[in-house]
């Protein structure tokens, strides 16, 4: 690790590993790493396929993407995360695949301390374009968001 | 060496028919030589999921857009670009793309800033190819590399910069983004990432009119008597007007400026690709709400 490296607030085990496979290849074949990750985002499960009312738009992306966050009540407050982008948004449903292989099924704590310029340490800037990285941005804030919200949720259900 | 033009009766109608293609007519023409076919999306993976048998990718954004100074790419790079691509100055070049052509148009346009003679666009774009159930590959090819010269940018003829848009100020402009961005309520196209202007509104005296009036629901280009219907008669533009034609980053103007030069016939319409994320941010210029 070099010292600049270490200003930087430390990515999530899965979500390094990403940014290192991403970092680890050609420019051109990062885009192939990010298609292939969209190709690879789960469908949707029953409960919330064709009930889009019940996940939340990210309006930063260019292309419709919706998201569902939910904690589990076990001890680690395990989180799941729930994508829905079109075919025709490869570039969003990559971002949403890197956020589903990187976050997936981490404890609500880990998932709150990503740090917020995560989206920028895939190597992706260049390739895709700075403007299209604030859907990223987008995304990863309102994960946050609402494992926070669910979070309290269930203190508030289990505790009070 | 041009390839022939498309003659649908539907083009025939345009000022400019040798402008635009049918699907029907590129897939006759796929492979033909003398012809490039170029996909310029929004979406920058797009392409790679699978493209018109033949077609290259060309990226508005790393491809035309200078990495640094906010402009587009000199002559010396733009004949790198085109000449990668197997693209000399005579070839015949179709553009297609998602997003009812935003980004093919404004490639298209780009390419106009350069002077390239034969630049057509495919009308209904990649949608209108892929709802006809015709052909898609994922193979890439790798054209042969040819010598395009190096020719300077000629940004006086359908280009505006901030400063002449000021003094254009009084005669035809037209904005072509949503309403609520031209009222200034919305700083930024519905749902689509906000783009960072410090203030709302429109350039004082251009009229609204939303480049999706200008497009079917397929994407594909409204007829020219439909088209002089909304330009013409509705908001009283003459082909002889001198028009400035913006939006937020030039893309959706530059479809704009397309149906107004090509398939209207306008002599004199320049696309102020500054746009609202310059003007919104400029010190001192008028805004009206």
């Amino acid at each position: 690790m070099t010292a600049g490296d270490d200003t930087r607030a430390a990515l999530p085990a899965p979500l390094a590993e990403l940014a290192e496979d991403f970092h680890a290849v050609s420019e051109k074949d990062r885009l192939q790493l990010l298609l292939e990750l969209s190709q690879e985002l789960p469908a949707l499960p029953e409960r919330y396929a064709g009930h889009l009312d019940q996940m939340e738009r990210v309006d930063e992306c260019q292309s419709p993407v919706f998201l569902a966050v939910e904690v589990a009540d076990d001890p680690e407050q395990t989180v799941s995360l729930y994508f829905d982008a079109p075919a025709e948004a490869p570039t969003t449903r990559g971002f949403a695949g890197i956020l589903h292989e990187g976050l997936d099924g981490l404890p609500a704590e880990e998932v709150l301390g990503v740090p917020d310029d995560a989206p920028y340490r895939f190597g992706l800037a260049e390739a895709v374009s700075p403007l299209r990285m604030r859907g990223m941005v987008g995304m990863l804030g309102r994960i946050k968001r609402q494992v926070r919200m669910r979070r309290e949720a269930l203190s508030l259900g289990g505790g009070a | 060496m041009s390839l022939p033009h498309d003659t649908d009766p539907k083009l025939a109608a345009y000022a400019h028919p040798e402008r635009l293609v049918t699907t029907a007519w590129l897939a006759e023409h796929l492979g033909d030589e003398g012809l490039v076919v170029l996909e310029s999306d929004e979406d920058v993976l797009l392409y790679d999921t699978g493209h018109i048998p033949g077609a290259l990718k060309l990226d508005w954004h790393t491809d035309l857009n200078d990495p640094l100074t906010r402009d587009y790419v000199d002559g010396e790079r733009f004949a790198q670009v085109m000449g990668s691509r197997g693209i000399s100055r005579d070839t015949t070049v179709v553009i297609y793309g998602d997003k009812s052509n935003w980004w093919a148009a404004y490639a298209l346009w780009v390419m106009t800033l350069f002077g390239h003679e034969d630049v057509r666009l495919l009308d209904g774009g990649r949608a209108a190819w892929i709802a006809e159930g015709r052909e898609l590959t994922t193979e890439v090819p790798t054209p042969q590399s040819v010598d395009y010269p190096v020719v300077e940018r000629d940004d006086t003829t359908v280009r505006a910069f901030k400063d002449d848009v000021l003094a254009h100020i009084g005669q035809p402009m037209v904005d072509v983004r949503s309403p609520g961005e031209y009222s200034g309520e919305l700083l930024h196209m519905p749902d689509y990432p906000q783009e960072g202007a410090m203030r709302g509104g429109h350039i004082p005296g251009a009229r609204s009119v939303p480049w999706a009036r200008a497009a079917n629901e397929d994407g594909t280009f409204r007829s020219r008597e439909e088209l002089e219907a909304i330009y013409l008669q509705e908001q009283g533009l003459q082909p002889s007007d001198d028009v400035v034609a913006y939006c937020r980053i030039g893309e959706r103007s530059s479809h704009t400026w397309f149906v107004l030069t090509h398939l209207l016939g306008f002599e004199k319409v320049r696309n102020y690709d500054g746009s609202w994320t310059e003007w919104g941010n400029s010190v001192g210029v008028p805004v009206e709400r």
